[in-house]
């Protein structure tokens, strides 16, 4: 679809050296047979294992493939009383890891949760490694300066078969964002916002590395949030380079190198940074100190306004195309242009899902819930069983369900309703998710994205609610 | 894969800017098997309302396009989720070309990697497709790969372009996971250096 970058010069970005270190050929075209270090599966891609199986071949690679039961686990009720099909599709990824002995972590495993949870919780996701999973949203791992992104399911059978991939190199594109986040700023206010200014599709075909003095500043947790929502802007990766925040954010996980290995590591990932002189294919400048609370109106992520904006209105809006699908969008979310976005009423709330789960998110949330209470139906979903241990054992769990939140178990849950967790036909939900497209969170809902303690506040409220007022109204 | 060479069809026009893989198939359907097929859930929501009536806005509910094979789409059409359930849809439906202005990125390959055509329409193909099937229903194109055109109405012939790698194994099928094994040497004497240049990288 694009063209492949040529380049005469020999300064690199972050993206070539990883690129360059993977490509065990290069065709004419431009395309490279990358090696795949990590692969990560889950329980929505059961056809990609049955394309290897039917004919005859095996997983090439067990031990650098890692599974977990996600999209289709149940969150609520009892454990061992839920949906016959759904469980079936979990205990069958499960049996598949055991047939082929690749490491599986099913309902009730600890380690189980949002699989772009568990990779960079357990140290599986590594700087300088090229990693893989049939998600769109594994750009996600790119925070920890990995070459990380989405495939589909012929691509994860490929992985699988042959642990390489064949790839068109995309073009670059560098976005800084320079100043500082104000207080009751979030990293998901400056993704929306990133995703504002470029469009839904601005990174198509393209690769996005983040930088400036904000990023720099992001703890993981927040450049995981950045790096999750790359392809809402169209960009199948996103990374950050990695720096001590990275190497103390990995420094004794699991499955993270150790001793030795652990000093060789960091060595090798302190040069993993673009050239000064690297050229990249476009540059956006974004100044963090105007970023203000951010909330989607419509069904693309690119439909975003500030939380003291009002809902846009069609008929000032230049391109026809942009208008017709301001039109349908407002249709869809039932509303109307003018309305000041802090007079919507909400009717659920959820805060969960790969770009919104993780311990930072929800302290966030639960610093908003304390001592309030929700007036509209709420989950907390967390995103692995580890961040549940570690909430419940920091009382964030008792503070939530005090404020008449619902305590969930691990899962993508309302995020994309297959799994028995959704948003009722035409009722309003603010989400702490990545996709607010038409019925993502059930036939006929409407969602709001936005940042965990905006979710929070909502809850509170009843309406979208700007968090730097709550304390003078909630 | 399915091969590709030539294909003529009814061309349905669906314009929308973003159509995402959630609207061109739910992801509440997609634990089917591949054998069982995904073409009865093809814009499933936007085909039918919530009590299983076909919404005769639709397009594909109109009795002119209803055995339409050639999609003429908005921009970004395949944004969104990464399930090739989507593509499958398309093709278990009667497609076997989808021509857009832009398409997400992993929707495009997995599209060509099943043998949907996906065209990068510029504005001159894209505007006289879309006028064509919007203003008469039953507008047909000829989509050439070996040729690389798209022929209208067999009176309008436009060029399109696609890299000559995609090309090949779409006219013959391959599977480029058997291409790929034949190269399993290459692959194993790689890893082997790999890490041993970044043992760190090796699994635990």
């Amino acid at each position: 679809m694009m063209r492949p970058m040529q380049r005469k010069d020999t300064a690199k970005t972050l993206f070539d050296k990883i690129w360059d270190s993977h490509a065990i050929e290069t065709r004419a075209d431009g395309s490279s047979l990358l090696f795949v270090d990590r692969h990560l599966v889950h329980d929505a891609t059961s056809q990609a294992f049955d394309m290897i199986e039917d004919v005859g071949l095996t997983i090439r690679r067990p031990d650098l493939t890692l599974g977990t039961a996600d999209h289709y686990a149940s969150t609520g009720g009892p454990i061992d009383d839920n949906d016959a099909e759904r469980v079936a599709i979990t205990n069958r990824l499960v049996e598949r890891g055991r047939r082929a002995d690749f490491t599986t972590y099913g309902i009730g495993d600890k380690r189980q949760g949002i699989v772009h949870v568990i990779g960079p919780e357990l140290g599986f996701t590594l700087p300088g490694t090229v990693l893989v999973c049939g998600d769109s949203h594994t750009a996600s791992h790119g925070a920890l300066g990995a070459l990380a992104f989405g495939i589909g399911a012929s691509e994860i059978a490929h992985v699988l078969a042959t642990q390489t991939l064949w790839q068109r190199r995309p073009r670059q594109m560098r976005i800084t964002i320079d100043g500082f986040l104000k207080q009751g700023v979030t990293a998901k206010d400056l993704v929306l916002q990133v995703i504002r200014h470029i469009g839904a599709a601005g990174g198509t075909g393209f690769a996005i590395e983040y930088t400036g003095r904000v990023v720099r500043d992001l703890s993981i947790e927040e450049r995981l949030t950045v790096c999750n929502m790359s392809i809402e802007a169209g960009a199948r990766f996103g990374m950050v380079e990695p720096d001590d925040v990275t190497f103390d954010y990995l420094e004794g996980r699991p499955m993270a190198p150790s001793g030795v290995l652990w000093h060789q590591a960091v060595e090798a990932w302190r040069s993993l940074k673009s050239d000064e002189n690297a050229v990249f294919d476009k540059e956006i400048t974004i100044d963090g100190c105007k970023i203000e609370p951010t909330v989607t109106w419509g069904t693309s992520p690119e439909q975003a306004v500030t939380i003291s904006e009002r809902i846009p209105d069609p008929a000032s809006e230049g391109d026809p195309l942009r208008r017709k699908a301001m039109q349908a969008a407002l249709s869809y979310m039932g509303l109307q242009p003018g309305t000041p976005v802090q007079e919507i009423a909400i009717d659920r709330v959820f805060i969960g899902s790969c770009t919104n789960s993780r311990i930072e998110d929800l302290r966030a949330a639960a610093s908003i819930a304390k001592g309030r209470k929700a007036q509209v139906p709420t989950i907390v979903v967390p995103g692995s069983g580890q961040v549940k241990a570690q909430a419940e054992a920091e009382g964030l769990d008792r503070i939530f369900t005090s404020a008449g939140f619902e305590w969930r178990r691990p899962g993508c849950s309302m995020c994309v309703a297959m799994n028995g967790d959704l948003v009722p036909p035409g009722k309003r939900c603010a989400s702490t998710s990545n996709r607010n497209f038409a019925g993502r969170q059930g036939v006929g809902a409407r969602t709001h994205l936005v940042s965990p303690p905006m979710a929070a506040a909502a809850a509170i409220t009843g309406r979208l609610t700007d968090i730097r007022t709550l304390d003078s109204t909630g | 894969m399915q091969p590709f060479h030539r294909h003529h069809g009814v061309l349905v026009p669906l314009l929308a800017t973003n159509i995402d893989t959630d609207q061109i198939i739910p992801a509440r359907f997609i634990h089917r098997p591949r054998n069982a097929g995904y073409g009865d859930q093809l814009f499933h929501d936007l085909r039918y309302d919530g009590s299983s009536a076909a919404r005769s806005g639709f397009v594909l509910n109109q009795s002119g396009y209803r055995n339409g094979s050639i999609l003429v789409a908005g921009l970004n059409f395949g944004c969104g989720s990464s399930r090739e359930h989507a593509v499958w849809a398309l093709l278990d439906y009667g497609f076997r070309a989808v021509i857009a202005p832009s398409f997400g990125d992993i929707f495009f390959n997995n599209a060509l990697n099943n043998g949907l055509l996906t065209i990068v329409a510029d504005d001159v193909l894209h505007e006289a497709l879309a006028l064509a099937a919007r203003s008469k229903t039953g507008a047909t194109v000829e989509v050439d790969l070996v040729d690389r055109t798209v022929v209208l109405d067999s009176r309008q012939s436009f060029a399109f372009d696609i890299d000559d790698h995609r090309q090949q194994a779409l006219l013959e099928g391959a599977s480029e996971i058997e291409m790929t094994l034949k190269a399993l040497d290459r692959i194993r004497t790689f890893e082997v250096s790999h890490f041993d240049d970044k043992p760190w990288a090796a699994p635990k």
